[in-house]
């Protein structure tokens, strides 16, 4: 984040407040897609098995973390680590989903928020474990190469990022939209019992559900690894993100995920062209705004 | 709102005679263990080593903080992840009275606590009205919370990032001074002691008087309430404001014992995480449960942590190894083994098992 404020920074000395602003927006706009694609993650979960991820964060940090070590020890890039990474987490996500959660669905709220919160708890200790808590960063080759256009510069790692993101997006709504798997998923969201009563596996497409999300986790967490610096403490931080996102967005909203995200994006790097350490602020006012006026969120539909 | 003070000050001399003497709750097996346990925590200092008594007071000021919670959430159904941000205020509010002007937290605690029920009561204002429920109303409280924090940062007169630090002398350490709230570590325990009994007898109270029924009806079944007549939004207010009094004193004990604050280390997310941790594992909406909570997972805390050191010293473990985080890592396995085998809390299950509760002889819920 210290770059953008030396973007900044550097910006304001060069004095054209509207490229300044330009440079700001694409730059926010684009780790906004990449937040998208995290708070689809969360979006999918809570849409379908109706479960608040409290461990969203640290299932992404795990993520990272994959990718890292692969960057590490293989020097593959963290955007090739994509698929892996996705496989992983959604073995992850699955058997989380089957061996656990599954057996906590009749509990009230609380204690299933607990229950991910304890979670959480566990991965974040044991990445600091395996890790240590020191900040490591992948620096890619092309970490410092930007895109010229006019005066605006966009790093090569924001877009290859996005649309990276935008890829992995397009084919989970594509799975949704068109596979069998996909449609059955959304059944199950739309009326349970319905879905059970046509037949539909309900558990495993909640495993799978869970799974998808967990990759979706996996996905995000390779792609936004060049733009960071990586401590194991990083995962609340990431939960809240978004937490903040897809309540703006609108909770069980796949497109309201991506919008929330890019909003956000936005909002950060165009608060952190005015006080960079206020930005986060910036995106907890939003929140509280749309929760008051339309708790549904931007793009979701009314609750019962 | 007269005919509601009036319900808990009748509901409060009844807890009053009820807490000494609550036969209609325990048992005498149960009441026999009560006033054992009571006993041992009084005489605590003269038995226990310092650090016991560190450990101790850390307990019931995870109790107090539990109770407190629980109040929401158990008692009205308001599920709060930010209620760090009350405890927060109240060691603000009184530190900075203490520090910059120089006002004892006897008087400094009042400001402390109107200014954490004028906080709770704006979130319960705008999340009532506005029908935030259920996890938006938690994830509500969590944007407060974390608004706040980073506010924090920045506040300059508070200190900021940099913290604040309450200024305590050698002499101050020996002492005992109940009005500026300095003093010897045993007073501390008796303050917190006292503290957490008198929010037990509070709570009882509360959960006896009419305004507990109200609040049990609406936990239950909102509608219902409704149609019965209940004002349910002046209710769920009270049970916000109540709470976050409570709270807030927790948190003008913090400021004194710990004579220094960051808003990282008060405000963040995971303080508030932490602070559900025991009443959620005690068990929901009872009264003993964020005791029992607090008793099981601040010593468990600290049992890890010495049989990790056991065994590094017995040459089990390497001791050279570097372990950061394997204590929270296995006390965040006990809590997933409790959520997944005790869901309904260690202390409902604790007390039949040793028949320590009266079985409730007719429909009333008993807590």
């Amino acid at each position: 984040m210290s770059a953008i404020y030396r973007g900044a920074t550097y910006c304001f000395r060069s004095g054209d407040t509207a490229w300044n602003c330009a440079n700001a927006a694409s730059s926010g706009a684009l780790t906004g897609l990449v937040y998208g694609l995290s708070a689809l993650g969360l979006s999918v979960i809570f849409g379908v098995i109706r479960i608040v991820n409290f461990a969203h964060g640290e299932i992404m940090v795990l993520g990272m973390y994959f990718a890292l070590v692969m960057f590490n020890w293989l020097g593959i890039d963290p955007l090739l680590s994509v698929p892996a990474a996705a496989l992983l987490m959604f073995g992850f996500g699955y058997g989380l989903q089957a061996a656990v959660i599954s057996r906590v669905a009749h509990l009230p709220d609380h204690m299933q928020f607990l229950l991910l919160a304890a979670l959480a708890i566990m991965l974040v200790s044991g990445c600091l474990l395996v890790f240590g808590p020191d900040p490591q960063s992948a620096n890619v080759s092309y970490a410092l190469d930007s895109f010229a256009v006019g005066k605006l510069f966009i790093d090569k790692t924001k877009v290859y990022a996005a649309i990276a993101a935008m890829l992995v997006a397009a084919i989970l709504l594509a799975f949704f939209k068109y596979t069998a798997t996909g449609k059955a998923i959304r059944a199950c969201a739309d009326n349970r019992l319905g879905a059970k009563v046509v037949g539909l596996n309900v558990d495993r497409l909640y495993a799978l559900t869970f799974g998808i999300g967990a990759a979706c986790l996996g996905a995000a967490g390779c792609i936004i690894l060049p733009l960071i610096e990586l401590r194991p403490y990083l995962a609340p931080s990431y939960t809240l993100l978004a937490f903040v996102i897809v309540i703006i967005g609108g909770l069980g909203s796949l497109p309201g995920a991506l919008l929330g995200g890019i909003l956000i994006g936005l909002s950060e790097d165009l608060a952190a062209l005015w006080e960079p350490s206020y930005k986060t602020a910036f995106s907890f006012a939003l929140l509280i705004f749309v929760l008051l006026l339309r708790p549904q969120g931007l793009l979701g539909r009314a609750r019962h | 709102m007269n005919k509601a003070a009036a319900s808990v000050a009748g509901g409060l001399s009844k807890g009053a005679l009820g807490l000494i003497w609550p036969t209609d709750v325990l048992t005498l097996r149960g009441l026999a263990a009560l006033y054992i346990v009571l006993a041992v925590l009084v005489s605590t200092p003269l038995w226990a080593s310092s650090y016991i008594i560190t450990i101790a007071t850390l307990v019931l000021y995870t109790a107090l903080l539990g109770q407190s919670w629980n109040l929401m959430l158990g008692f009205a159904g308001l599920l709060s992840i930010g209620h760090a941000l009350f405890v927060g205020i109240g060691s603000y509010t009184a530190g900075y009275l203490f520090s910059k002007l120089g006002i004892p937290p006897i008087l400094g605690v009042f400001p402390a606590i109107a200014i954490a029920v004028l906080v709770g009561s704006v979130i319960g204002y705008l999340g009532f009205r506005f029908s935030v429920g259920g996890v938006y109303f938690a994830l509500l409280t969590i944007a407060f919370a974390e608004f706040t924090r980073i506010m924090a940062d920045h506040a300059d007169f508070l200190g900021g990032t940099e913290g604040m630090f309450l200024l305590v002398s050698q002499a101050d350490r020996q002492g005992v001074d109940l009005i500026r709230l300095r003093g010897h570590p045993v007073m501390f325990f008796y303050v917190i002691l006292g503290l957490a009994v008198g929010t037990l007898a509070l709570c009882r109270a509360l959960l006896k008087s009419k305004l507990g029924y109200y609040w049990q009806a609406i936990r239950d079944d909102q509608d219902a309430a409704e149609a019965l007549g209940i004002n349910v939004f002046r209710y769920k207010m009270f049970a916000v404001m109540i709470s976050s009094a409570l709270a807030g004193v927790g948190g003008v004990f913090y400021a004194f014992y710990n004579n220094n604050l960051f808003p990282e280390s008060t405000f963040s997310i995971e303080r508030s995480i932490e602070l559900t941790l025991a009443p959620i594992v005690g068990g929901v909406g009872t009264l003993f449960g964020p005791i029992v909570g607090a008793f099981i997972l601040t010593p468990l805390a600290e049992f890890i942590t010495w049989l990790i050191g056991f065994l590094k010293s017995a040459g089990v473990i390497d001791p050279k190894l570097k372990l950061n985080g394997l204590k929270l890592l296995i006390w965040g396995f006990a809590v997933v083994l409790i959520v997944m085998f005790r869901p309904r809390g260690i202390w409902p299950w604790f007390r039949d098992l040793l028949g320590l509760r009266r079985a409730p002889d007719d429909h009333r819920r008993s807590p």
